[in-house]
This record gives C-alpha cells, structure tokens and sequence, in this order.
C-alpha cells in the first residue's frame, strides 16, 4: 500500500516520542488499544492553567497509527483541555489522507486523546 | 548493491535468465499449437512441451506422462481436490487435510463442504508448524478418499514428514495428494520415495515464468483419476482441456532442469545465508522469536517475531528491502496469520512477524544489509513501543486488561 507523504512523513520524523511520569502534577495518561489487535497507543498530555503545554506518544502499530499519534500530539500542544476534546478523527484521517482500511488507527488516536484528558480531569477533580 | 532488495522469495521468484532464453525461440519462431498434429509447426511445439515434460518428471522422479500442466498450484489444487471428490464420491466423502495449508487448499476444502457435503478434518500441527503423521491415521475412516498434507510451508518454511504420511496412505489404500508448491525445486521431491499420488507445484516459484503449473497424477500403484474441471479440446489426457502455453511450459522445463542440477548448491549457499541473518539479528536484539521448525524447514526460509513492534511498521522502516508479515495489516482480511495462530503463536506475535525468503539471486551483502538496517528499525520502534517500555518497567503484558477494539 502506498502511504501518503504525510503518514511517511511522521513516520520517518516522529515528534513527542517519550513518556512523562503518570504520577507527576497536570499529567493526563490514556492508553487504547491492545497487543493482540496489533495496535496500543499511549499518549500524554501536560497540562498548566487548562492549556496542554506538552504531549507525548508511544505506540505499538503500523505506520498510520504511529503517524496518527504523532500528529495528535502536535496538534494538542497549546490547545486548551476544551479544545482538545474537539479534535475528531475524521480530522485525522483528512490531515493524513488516511486510506479507508487505516481508519481505525485515527479512531483509536481519538480515544487516546479522549482517555487522556479524562484521566487528567480525573486527577485534577478526584470525585 | 542495487536497492530494493528482494527477499520475498516464498511470494514468487526472479525467472533465471537461462530460462527466458530457452523461451523466447517459443514466441515468435516456434509458436504452432502443440495439438497441431498434421504440420511443422505443431511438431516442433509439441517436441518442445515434450522435452520440458521430461525434464519436469526428472526432477520429481516420476514419468512423463504422469505431468498434467495447469496455470499454476492454485489450479492444481483446485484440480486435485474437487476432481478427486468428483471421481471417488461412490467411495466416500472424507477428506484429511491440516490447518497451516496454503489458501488454494483450503478454501477449495471450505467449498467442497458447502456445496458437495464433504467432510473434511482439518488435522492442528504442532508447536513447530508440522502435521503428526499419527493424527492422519487416527483421522482416517472407511469414508476417507483423500489426505492432502503440504510439502513445507509457505509463510513458516516447515516440512512436513510427507514419507510417513505417504506411507500410512499406501496402508490404508487412500489417495494422497501434496501441494508442494515451495518444496519443488528447492529440496529433493521425489514422489515414489514418499508415496504421493497427487502433487501440485509451480513454475514461479522455482525461477520459471508466471502462469503455469503442473498436477502429478500417478498412473501405476494405484492408478490416480479426476474428474476434469474444464471442459474443452481433451488436452492433458482429458485432464485438463485448454490450448497448452508453450513458451511458458518450455521455460518451466528449463527451470527444473536448472533446480536439479543446482538445488543442492543454492540449498547449502542459502542455509548459511540464513543461519547468519538469523544469527546476527538475535546476537543484536532481545525478545527475538523464530517461527517454525528450527531444523525441519526450507533452506531459504527466516520467519522471525520481533515482540513489541508490528509487523507493518516493520516494514515500512525497511522500505529498501521486500519483506512480508504475518501482521493484520499487511492482509487483506484483517486478521493476523491463520498459519502462525495455528501453532499456538499468540496474536500479538503474530503481528510482529516477519518472513524473509533467500532464493538463488541473493548476495551475501544483501543478507547482512537486511540485517543490519532490521536491527536499526525493531531498535528504533522498540524506543517508540508502549509494549517495550512496560516490559522494561517489568509489567507483565498478559496481566494487564486491554480494551480490545
């Protein structure tokens, strides 16, 4: 299958790989997806005075997973908790001209952004 | 070095130039029908598919009337199994096969169920990849027509020990057919030795053109028939209707020929080949897991899992070099390899395999550059793994619930 420029892109030069520490102040942690499905996400955001001031990925998956994480997290940097819970992944898919086989991974980039700003939420609010 | 570099020799292989060059006579100059019985031009034609016949029975040991030719082993196993199940249905309505065969073979299997009630037993293979001989014979009853076990794998390059079955067929008076299809041309076959009736095998895999294959058909102990699939001119004994491809089985005589006399040198050159890549890639990595038999199985063929990387991303890092995986994305259906889930593989290993097949074009540089520039990316991937992270953090991965998607 040929990859769009993007996907290689990303693939090739991922940005935010690496991890913060779960337990640290402001840091949200969502983790999707499972090993037997051939796909797990981990993204984290850092958050200060509602704004993700960082975010970071690790993932396990094909190219257009890794490159649908590596995008999200470009693109929470600087967004607020809110605005970050608007990023859909059909914006995902039209950013990296996924293929309609590939749209699983933007699906489970949503759910990791949306699994780490409730995780944040959770720690900021523990109710 | 010239890049891509090709190991997906189990996927087809590079034709051998010697064998288009014995073709290309068949095109334009020798291009009669070889059923043209009463000129020149079917003479020659037919003396050119009759030679090739000769050198592609040499190779099998079996005669030359007993090769049926088709356009390739998908047919062939077609041809074997529903023309069998056609001829012998007043016999019974069993057929043995294992769970690890090829496609061809299975779903035509899958179809014989649906639409002519056979049943069939899908016998598992072990750890490795290999059909005990002992589940074919308790697998047997008096309705059994037909066990048809392949030769060695396609994705895991097992051989299977084909004379023992073939053996316990003989005993029990039931046909057995062998698709050996990636055995063929690479390891000896020899089909009286291991008591096969039935073999299917193919021209591109061996560095003959695409297009065309052949049915073994024994004609004396027992004397094999089927039922043809394709009704016509009555070609191939009546076996197989259809005007014969000339150039394409010329070059196929070639490349058998050709195998006979420098399997056992290409086989030697590329078992090295390949214990070195295997050898370099696990002295470098960690967590490193070889598919299939470790001695039982085709002299060009590496399926290794990489654990904590998928198969895809694999690949898309060695770009320069032709790979496959047993990784769902890299199939259509999705799924991750039914033949590595078949030994026990868990899931997320099968996602994480890679095959590599030598074949006889293969250079030494190109072996260790695949090594290499694999080493660079599982290593690479691994810093970007969540798996390797928390298997480095001492999680235990099974322990945790994944949300499975």
């Amino acid at each position: 299958m040929a990859y769009s420029e993007k996907v290689v892109d990303h693939f090739n030069n991922p940005r935010n790989v690496g991890s913060f520490k779960k337990e640290e102040d402001g840091v949200g942690t969502g983790i999707v997806g499972a090993p037997e499905c051939g796909d797990v996400m981990k993204l984290q955001i850092k958050v200060q005075n509602d704004t993700i001031v960082d975010a970071k990925f690790k993932t396990f998956g094909c190219g257009s997973a890794i490159a649908s994480s590596s995008l999200a997290t470009e693109w929470l940097k600087g967004k607020t908790v809110e605005e970050a819970g608007k990023i859909k992944n059909t914006d995902i898919v039209q950013e990296l001209n996924l293929p309609p086989v590939k749209i699983h991974c933007s699906v489970l980039a949503e759910d990791a952004i949306k699994a780490a700003l409730a995780d944040y939420q959770k720690k900021a609010d523990p109710k | 070095m010239k890049f891509p570099i090709y190991l997906d020799n189990h996927a087809t292989t590079p034709m051998d130039p010697r064998v288009l060059e014995s073709m290309i006579p068949y095109f334009t100059e020798k291009f009669g029908n070889a059923a043209s019985r009463n000129h020149a031009f079917g003479w020659e034609a037919e003396e050119g598919v009759e030679t090739a016949r000769k050198q592609i029975a040499k190779l099998i040991h079996a005669d030359a009337k007993e090769i049926v030719f088709t356009s390739g082993a998908t047919e062939s196993n077609n041809l074997a199994l529903k023309g069998v199940v056609e001829m012998y249905h007043e016999k019974g309505d069993h057929i043995i096969t294992s769970s690890t065969e090829h496609r061809a073979v299975l779903d035509t299997a899958k179809t014989l169920e649906t639409k002519r009630g056979v049943k069939v037993t899908y016998l598992p293979v072990d750890k490795f990849g290999m059909v005990n001989p002992e589940d074919v014979r308790q697998a047997i009853t008096d309705k059994t027509i037909l066990i048809s076990v392949m030769f060695a794998n396609n994705e895991i390059g097992t051989i299977n020990p084909i004379k023992a079955i073939g053996k316990i067929a003989k005993e029990k008076g039931i046909l057995f057919h062998c698709d050996a299809t990636q055995g063929v041309g690479k390891v000896p076959v020899d089909v009286q030795e291991m008591g096969i009736d039935l073999m299917s095998f193919s021209a591109h895999k061996m560095y003959g053109p695409k297009g065309i294959g052949a049915l073994y058909v024994r004609k004396k102990n027992p004397r094999v028939r089927i039922a043809a699939q394709m009704d016509g001119g009555g070609h191939e004994r009546g076996m197989r209707s259809g005007t014969l491809p000339v150039p394409l089985i010329v070059g196929f005589g070639k490349a058998c020929e050709l195998c006979e006399q420098e399997m056992a040198a290409d086989a030697a050159r590329l078992s090295v080949m390949r214990d070195r890549l295997h050898d370099t890639i696990t002295k470098a990595l960690e967590d490193v897991y070889l598919n299939g038999h470790p001695t039982e199985r085709l002299p060009h063929n590496l399926n290794i899992s990489f654990a904590y990387v998928e198969g895809e991303s694999l690949l898309m890092g060695c770009k320069e070099i032709a790979l496959s995986s047993g990784s769902a994305c890299t199939s259509a259906t999705l799924e991750p390899s039914y033949v590595l889930r078949a030994l026990g593989v868990g899931a997320e290993l099968a996602h994480s395999s890679i095959r590599f097949g030598l074949g006889r074009f293969t250079l030494d540089e190109e072996v260790d550059y695949a090594a290499k520039k694999i080493i660079e990316t599982v290593t690479k991937l691994r810093e970007m793994s969540p798996l390797y992270e928390m298997a480095k953090e001492g999680i235990d991965l099974k322990s945790v619930s994944w949300a499975a998607h």
